[in-house]
C-alpha cells in the first residue's frame, strides 16, 4: 500500500463534506454512546451513585454539549435518510446536492424546536 | 456421399461452463452490513428522537432525570423493551461504522488489529452490562432512601 498516493479521490463540495460530516458525528456519538452506557449502568449500583454522576449532566457546561450532541444526531439521522435515498431511490444520486439542503434546513427547524426548550431548562429550570 | 452427410460436429466445450471458481473466497458479510447500517439507522431515528423527546423535551428536560426518573422507566415493559432495541441497535450500528473507518485509515496490519479488538471488546463489555442492567434492575433498593426511589416502591 503506497503510503504517499499521488493526486487524491476527494472531489470536495457538498457531496464530500456531508460524508466527512456523517463520518465526524457518527463517532463524537459512538463515543458518548458508550459514556452514556456506563453511566445509566450506575442505577445498578446505588441511587446516590447514580444521581451524583448524572447531576454532573446538569450543570451549564454539560447542557451546551448535550445541545451540541444532539445536533451531531439529529445532522447524522437526517443526512442518513438522505444516503438511504441516494442508495434506494432512482433519482436520489441526481438530487444528493438539493437534498443536503433539505437536510440542513430540517436540522435548523428541528434546532430551533429543540434548543429554546433546552436551553432554558438548562440555564433556568430544575433545582 | 450424398449431401445428407453433415460434417462432424466440432467438440468445442461450452464457454458458459469454461471457468468454475473453486471455493468462494468471500462471504457476503459486507453486503449484510450494508444493509443493515440502513435498516439499523431508520429505527434508531425513531428509538433516539423518541428518547431525546421524553428525557430531554418533557417537563424539566435533564433536570428531572435522576435514579427515580429511570426507576419509573426501567419498571414500565414498553420502555425496557425500547431501551433493550436501542442498546443494541446504536451498539451494533456504532460499532460497524467504527470498524469502516478504522479500515479506512488504519494502514499497517497491527495497527488495524489491535484498533479492532479495542472495538470490539468495548462492544461486548458495554453491550453486555447494559442488558444485564436492563434485565436485572431493582427500583426498590433494601435501604435506600425512600426519597430518591420511584413512586411505585411506596
Amino acid at each position: 500500500m503506497p503510503s504517499a498516493p499521488a493526486g487524491t479521490l476527494y472531489r470536495g463540495r457538498e457531496g464530500m463534506w456531508s460524508w466527512v460530516a456523517h463520518r465526524v458525528t457518527g463517532v463524537l456519538i459512538f463515543f458518548f454512546l458508550l459514556v452514556h452506557i456506563l453511566d445509566t449502568a450506575l442505577v445498578r449500583v446505588s441511587p446516590e451513585a447514580y444521581n451524583a454522576v448524572i447531576g454532573t449532566y446538569q450543570t451549564p457546561i454539560m447542557g451546551l454539549g448535550e445541545a451540541g450532541l444532539v445536533a451531531a444526531i439529529v445532522f447524522h439521522a437526517f443526512n442518513g435518510i438522505r444516503i438511504i435515498l441516494v442508495d434506494f431511490w432512482a433519482k436520489g444520486p441526481r438530487y444528493q446536492r438539493v437534498m443536503l439542503w433539505v437536510v440542513l434546513g430540517l436540522f435548523v427547524v428541528t434546532m430551533a424546536g429543540f434548543l429554546p426548550r433546552h436551553l432554558i431548562n438548562v440555564f433556568t429550570g430544575g433545582h | 456421399m450424398t449431401t445428407t452427410n453433415l460434417p462432424t460436429q466440432p467438440t468445442l466445450p461450452n464457454p458458459r461452463d469454461a471457468y468454475k471458481r473453486l471455493k468462494t473466497t468471500r462471504s457476503n458479510f459486507e453486503l449484510y452490513g450494508w444493509v443493515f447500517m440502513r435498516a439499523s439507522g431508520v429505527i434508531l431515528l425513531v428509538l433516539i428522537f423518541g428518547h431525546l423527546f421524553v428525557n430531554l423535551m418533557v417537563g424539566d428536560g435533564v433536570h428531572a432525570i435522576d435514579f427515580a426518573f429511570v426507576g419509573g422507566k426501567l419498571t414500565n415493559p414498553f420502555w425496557q423493551v425500547w431501551d433493550l432495541m436501542m442498546l443494541w441497535l446504536a451498539m451494533m450500528h456504532g460499532t460497524n461504522g467504527v470498524r469502516t473507518i478504522i479500515n479506512d485509515y488504519a494502514e499497517r496490519p497491527l495497527v488495524r488489529l489491535w484498533l479492532k479488538i479495542a472495538l470490539y471488546v468495548a462492544f461486548v463489555v458495554v453491550t453486555v452490562l447494559g442488558t444485564l442492567v436492563i434485565f436485572t434492575f431493582d427500583a426498590c433498593p433494601s435501604g435506600a432512601p425512600a426519597d430518591l426511589l420511584p413512586s411505585i416502591c411506596s
